[in-house]
């Protein structure tokens, strides 16, 4: 009664599914890797063509309009300290990472939400796979991303936007669906097509919840391209990856800090907006 | 009456079965079995069964029913909101269950406007937005849609709060706002789902009271859902009970009250102001004697004496009703030795129609003696209504 399971090779099976998959399309990857460092260097350029303290003045009037003085106060400070300790460009890499992958995740999970909240069989194919992107751990990204595209930012991309995408997808469903049959049934009684159905009624109705979708995403993108300074994503996160090498624990504290301002500005930021949506 | 009037809406045969194997369900239905038996049997839900009748042309039709009686299914199938499973429903000349997607967008957007129990306002639009969705939806310009929408709150009172946003005003007003958005689209049929139960009593009644007198204005075919017996006598042209799906009666307020289907609709009618619903038509007894214009002031008092009469009514050759006569002014003219009651004839008398209710006649009882003429449309005597006979109907109705 005693013989061997042979053990399944599924790695090899999927390093070579990776292997396929970069050599046969490796003018697609390289041509996003194109684009996409482009933006890159468009975005990072623009903020760092600003001096320091007109982009500070900007965050911390942005502040104030959204939210309010207290926040206004709590971004002069914690924007000041930043440039102070010398990490202003990193943070403007990190600035840039955070917002490029966002868009790309908005983009993407949008229509992917979209469809999960229309369709049932959609949505039993596609919550399993969230579950997965959101639960395997978030360094396992980073290595598929490096024979995609390479050694860098868009690598750091490629992975924060599988990383960070789930929520919106998720919260975008949530957000149509929560919507009340009354209202739907009212769209449909004066004879709505389905896109003015979602246009003029369910999208309306679902943005506070789509916003606070769009809140995660962003901070699982802030936290992700901090991670992903080891596959050689500029910004903060290699701060602090230089000051683990070289094991300096007040470099690393510093740079630390100023992902946790990030952070808490960026959070508060949209957060301020989806409460203005809501009571207005 | 009803073969006279013109059939906007025939529904025949409507069933509908929630579940996955309909066809079984409807099997066991043929078979006789009833919706619970069904429901052991298969897990299906019979929802409607064989529900059979027409929608006049500009009538407000009451479909009654307590909860799950498959009331709000029904109305639901009519603008397949719900799908039906089975028969037909046919809108001048269209057969609603069988128009594919397309067709039915059209059908709806032409033929339907549905006024919800929660209301249902769009809460990120303006009062004027929401008026306007439904035209707005069909791509009319916006200057035509700015002024249908606005018409429509006129006509249900909102102007003035075109520009707020329907958490802002109070439950009775939300409403009205439902029905301005469902008046603006100018459909032929008007769908109400329970479109006031979600109001308090007394807003409720003013409700009720304005929609009769718009749909008297308008005259647009309503088919109104309710479960309070109350507000379906009080507003309905017409009832249609539904009972587990299946239709228990259909018929006018007072046909139901009066010659209520089965012991179903006889429990469900106990308690029932009925001198709401009861009209003088069915207290009205025949005309004991009347004068004519003709007759002498002698003639007359012979005629009052005759059948104990303190007054009479006069009427002329076509039965005509002129006025009415008192026992001591024909009198005193018989002494003066006049010919004619023509100077005696008194036209301030108490005179309805015969489909008002009987609580409206109370009231006129305690103005004069005399009975309460009931005149057709052309002022024909049709008969008299005294005190003692409005009593007695009240009583005996309760009894039905």
């Amino acid at each position: 009664m005693n013989f061997e399971i042979p053990r399944i090779p599924l790695g090899s099976w999927i390093e070579s599914g990776l292997n396929f998959l970069t050599t046969e399309f490796s003018g697609v990857t390289r041509a996003i890797s194109r684009t996409t460092q482009a933006g890159i260097n468009l975005l990072n350029d623009g903020l760092m063509w600003l001096p320091e303290w007109a982009l500070l003045g900007l965050i911390v009037l942005l502040c104030w309009r959204l939210s309010g003085r207290r926040l206004a106060i709590g971004a002069a400070l914690g924007l000041a300290l930043i440039w102070n300790l010398g990490l202003w460009n990193p943070m403007i890499q990190t600035l840039t990472l955070v917002v490029i992958a966002t868009l790309v995740a908005v983009v993407i999970a949008l229509p992917l939400g979209i469809l999960a909240a229309v369709s049932d069989r959609f949505y039993r194919v596609i919550m399993p796979v969230l579950d997965f992107m959101q639960t395997m751990p978030a360094f396992v990204y980073l290595i598929p991303a490096i024979p995609f595209f390479g050694i860098g930012s868009v690598s750091g991309i490629f992975a924060t936007v599988i990383f960070a995408m789930p929520p919106a997808i998720r919260f975008t469903t949530l957000g149509i669906r929560q919507v009340p049959t009354e209202l739907v049934e009212a769209a449909d009684a004066f004879g709505s097509t389905r896109t003015q159905k979602l246009v003029k009624v369910q999208l309306p109705l679902s943005l506070p919840t789509l916003m606070g979708g769009i809140n995660q995403t962003i901070m699982l993108s802030l936290s992700m391209v901090v991670i992903a300074a080891m596959i050689g994503a500029n910004g903060l996160g290699s701060e602090v990856w230089r000051a683990i090498q070289r094991l300096r624990p007040g470099d690393g504290f510093e740079a630390g800090l100023a992902v946790v301002i990030m952070a808490m500005l960026l959070d508060r930021l949209t957060q301020s907006f989806r409460g203005r949506k809501r009571a207005k | 009456m009803t073969n006279a009037q013109q059939a906007k809406i025939q529904v025949r045969n409507l069933s509908k079965v929630f579940g996955s194997d309909t066809k079984k369900a409807l099997q066991l239905r043929d078979q006789g079995l009833n919706r619970s038996q069904i429901l052991e049997q298969t897990g299906q839900t019979l929802g409607l069964s064989n529900i059979d009748f027409d929608v006049h042309e500009g009538e407000l039709l009451v479909i009654m029913g307590l909860s799950g009686s498959g009331k709000s299914t029904l109305i639901r199938c009519l603008n397949r909101l719900i799908e039906p499973t089975e028969g037909d429903i046919i809108i001048d000349g269209e057969n609603i269950p069988q128009l594919s997607e397309k067709a039915l967008l059209q059908c709806r957007r032409k033929h339907f406007s549905m006024v919800f129990q929660n209301f249902a306002l769009f809460p990120h639009r303006t009062v004027r937005m929401n008026a306007e969705y439904g035209l707005e939806i069909r791509g009319i310009p916006k200057e035509e849609r700015a002024k249908k929408a606005a018409d429509a709150l006129k006509q249900v009172g909102l102007e003035g709060w075109e520009d707020s946003y329907p958490n802002q005003l109070s439950g009775g007003m939300q409403q009205r706002v439902g029905l301005a958005r469902a008046l603006a689209n100018d459909s032929s049929v008007l769908l109400m789902d329970e479109a006031f139960s979600a109001l308090d009593p007394l807003i409720r009644r003013d409700m009720q009271q304005e929609l009769i007198e718009l749909q008297h204005r308008m005259q647009k075919t309503t088919i109104f859902i309710t479960h309070d017996l109350d507000e379906a006598l009080n507003i309905g042209d017409r009832i249609i009970l539904l009972r587990d799906g299946e239709e228990v009666q259909i018929g006018t307020p007072e046909e139901i009250l009066t010659s209520p289907a089965d012991d179903y609709v006889a429990r469900f009618t106990q308690g029932v102001d009925r001198s709401r619903v009861v009209t003088a038509r069915r207290a009205m007894r025949p005309v004991r004697a009347t004068a004519r214009i003709e007759d002498g002031p002698r003639t007359v008092l012979r005629k009052m004496v005759e059948s104990s009469l303190d007054s009479i009514y006069v009427i002329d050759r076509e039965r005509k009703l002129l006025g009415v006569v008192d026992a001591e002014k024909a009198d005193e003219a018989a002494k003066a030795g006049a010919d004619s009651i023509r100077e005696l004839i008194d036209d301030d008398y108490p005179c309805v129609g015969p489909d008002e209710s009987l609580s409206r006649l109370y009231s006129m009882f305690t103005k004069r003696h005399c009975p309460i003429a009931v005149v057709d449309e052309e002022q024909r005597l049709l008969g008299v209504v005294v005190k003692g006979a409005v009593l007695e109907q009240l009583a005996t109705a309760g009894e039905a």
